[in-house]
């Protein structure tokens, strides 16, 4: 059998592959490394990131690429978009996607507009990694999925990896992408593994890709929600429905034609999302096949997504605000027009 | 600089017994999250304040209902000190429906604004401004109250702090800013990620009093605190006092804290602990008895096992709970 990591380990080595390759490549954020300055650490990390994604990096590569920043986001996300500018290729770690709310000036009113505002006299090759994500008990303010908002900005591209093989790919061609691109990890994938290649090797951004195939109906899904998808499509093959579940991979740019081909294919489109409801990707997606496919569609578009409300700390509730099979079958069983679907 | 001295008021053998509860049930409390969270009884992570408990008692010992504070990630401390229920905080913790935030917020955003305590908070650096907006209501709204904001090491060094402090200051605004400087920020030395030497040393650049105490030593906290709040209340602006002090447990449950030393965590928990001073300060000056500390260290014991066994047995939150408390009032789909 191929060789199985784990998401985060991919992550590790695309990071790795990376940096051997280009010099310029630098990490920084905060606790990439840890222990900073502590001699009785001698050359280990205290840390290695807060869920030891970057573990190991700082005995390769130095404190001098992997850089411990204070807890200032607005500083080291600042300072990461203008060492882009000037000739670097950093990868800065922003902890939690809902720590955009420090730096949010930073990527949107300086690293996005950069570019345009000098006339493409300039370039910003930087990679923002972040964490997102509910159903890890995290509450209100480290668990939230903020990829929508980042795709609503010009000049910022925006990857949403489902797999350890597509994250290591799409992070190594995000990495040496001349553009900003926000890379998104949802912390509950960081133990999931999958087959992943040795090796460098670059998927492109802005390519969907087909995580099943069927006829029946389209689910378009998100990061983590692909999981949930491709489980409910299990669930609706045992009532005799082929769903074919696309995963996107990236938001920005947008693999349009492979969304409206498969729409093409089933007359149907069903998307998951676990965002907020308004102004997501899934409503983006609506858009877009309303507009471009209209004549494809046999049942109006449908949405799987998170409630118009923060993220709850309860697990009771925390379950109840995710997308899940159970809820997928209840929106399907409306599309195809057969409630039995629901009791699968 | 120096808070200017005012009158000191002596510590009252009733005052004292009521501080020495404090710490010992933050003491407690942390320590029986410890313990809990390691059965996986507990959902999330916990970022337990167990250490510093002579800072939290040491300022809120002069505060009231009126006076509010922001608090921090490591919030559990700053909210058994300024009155919060330890049952409604325990079974906020488990995700309960009894809890003070009825499960919603968990350990990071326990919360109890009839108790003037405004949340713990996910965000490092979210409580200055906050602190700065509630010093500027009770002035204007002429409660008397002021305002503390607690935070840490690491949060000196964001951006809020300087816009923050310097809004209080500009406006003299009765707000206290009190840094817990443990050492660590996360995983990283206070030497490495401050360029200052001590906190206190940023206050000259907003012409306001700072000051550096031991922060394990209540008295000393207690002593800085009531100087701070005393120049507040009289209208005469903000202060910062930096207090240094010690996390007795991680960042968060698990984290295995390879960056402090077996020498320095052993010092920690013997010498220099926090309420093994205080408790030796009130016998040596006849403030309490054996017997009376004793008698607390017991009734704690209980209230905190109380706290267990109502949060174990209180019910979770219903499903209709997870969309309420968005808004006071909206209609989703607009009016008709």
């Amino acid at each position: 059998m191929a060789r199985q990591i784990s998401f985060a380990d991919a992550i590790n080595e695309a990071i790795k592959e990376a940096m051997r390759n280009d010099e310029n490549v630098i990490l920084l954020g905060e606790d990439v490394a840890g222990g900073a300055d502590l001699d009785h650490l001698g050359d280990e990390d205290a840390w290695g990131g807060v869920m030891g994604v970057t573990k190991g990096l700082v005995q390769e590569f130095g404190r001098d690429r992997i850089l411990d920043t204070p807890i200032a986001e607005a500083g080291y996300v600042g300072a990461a978009v203008s060492a882009a500018a000037t000739g670097m290729r950093p990868i800065a770690e922003l902890m939690f996607n809902d720590f955009i709310g420090s730096c949010l000036d930073e990527v949107m009113n300086q690293g996005a507009k950069l570019r345009y505002m000098f006339g493409g006299h300039a370039k910003i090759p930087l990679v923002i990694r972040t964490m997102h994500g509910a159903g890890f008990r995290a509450a209100a303010q480290h668990s939230q999925t903020l990829y929508g908002m980042f795709t609503a900005i010009p000049g910022v591209k925006v990857v949403v990896p489902s797999s350890p093989a597509d994250a290591k790919g799409l992070l190594i061609s995000a990495i040496e992408d001349d553009d900003m691109v926000v890379f998104f990890e949802d912390k509950t994938l960081y133990n999931v593994k999958g087959e992943v290649p040795e090796g460098h090797y670059t998927i492109p951004i802005g390519k969907a890709d087909i995580k099943r195939s069927g006829d029946d109906l389209t689910i378009v899904a998100i990061g983590k929600q692909v999981n949930t998808a491709l489980t409910a499509a299990e669930q609706l093959e045992q009532k005799g429905i082929e769903a074919e579940v696309v995963d996107p991979r990236s938001l920005s740019p947008l693999d349009e034609n492979t969304i409206l081909k498969s729409v093409q294919k089933t007359s149907r489109l069903l998307i998951v999302d676990e965002a907020n409801p308004r102004c997501n990707a899934a409503t983006d997606i609506s858009a877009l096949v309303a507009d471009k496919g209209f004549d494809y569609l046999d049942a109006p578009i449908k949405m799987v997504t998170a409630p118009h409300s923060p993220v709850p700390f309860s697990p009771a509730l925390e379950d109840l605000y995710l997308p899940s099979p159970e809820k997928i079958l209840a929106v399907v069983s409306e599309l195809i027009d057969d409630e039995s679907i629901v009791t699968i | 600089m120096r808070v200017s001295e005012v009158q000191q008021e002596s510590l009252t053998a009733e005052k004292a017994k009521w501080m020495y509860q404090k710490m010992v049930e933050i003491r407690r409390f942390e320590d029986q999250v410890h313990e809990t969270f390691s059965t996986g009884t507990i959902p999330g992570f916990v970022h337990l304040y167990a250490g510093e408990e002579a800072v939290a008692v040491g300022v809120c010992s002069h505060l009231d209902d009126k006076d509010y504070i922001t608090s921090t990630h490591r919030g559990h401390g700053h909210c058994i000190a300024k009155g919060c229920d330890l049952k409604g905080m325990m079974a906020e913790i488990y995700g309960k429906a009894t809890g003070l935030c009825k499960g919603k917020g968990g350990s990071m955003h326990i919360a109890d604004v009839s108790k003037g305590m405004l949340g713990a908070n996910g965000i490092v650096g979210g409580g200055f401004p906050l602190a700065t907006g509630a010093g500027l209501s009770a002035k204007l709204r002429k409660t008397g109250g002021v305002a503390v904001c607690f935070f840490g090491d690491g949060a000196n060094n964001h951006g809020t702090f300087h816009e923050g402090i310097n809004q209080a200051a500009i406006w003299d605004l009765p707000v206290i800013f009190v840094a817990e400087n443990n050492g660590y920020g996360e995983s990283t030395p206070f030497e490495y990620a401050s360029s200052c030497k001590s906190i206190a040393d940023r206050a000259a650049g907003y012409n306001i009093p700072g000051e550096t105490v031991d922060g394990k030593d209540t008295m000393a906290v207690y002593e800085a605190a009531q100087r701070a709040v005393e120049r507040a209340r009289n209208g005469e602006g903000p202060s910062l006092i930096e207090c240094v002090t010690y996390r007795n447990y991680g960042h968060f449950e698990g984290d295995a804290q390879t960056y402090k030393t077996q020498e320095e965590r052993e010092q920690h928990l013997n010498e220099l602990d926090a309420i093994i001073r205080f408790r030796e300060h009130l016998l040596s000056n006849n403030l309490a008895t054996e017997d009376e500390l004793h008698s607390i260290d017991e009734n704690v014991r209980q209230a905190v096992a109380d706290a267990k066994e109502f949060a174990e047995k209180s019910p979770m939150p219903e499903a209709n709970q997870l969309t309420t408390d968005v808004y006071v009032n909206y209609k989703p789909g607009g009016e008709e």
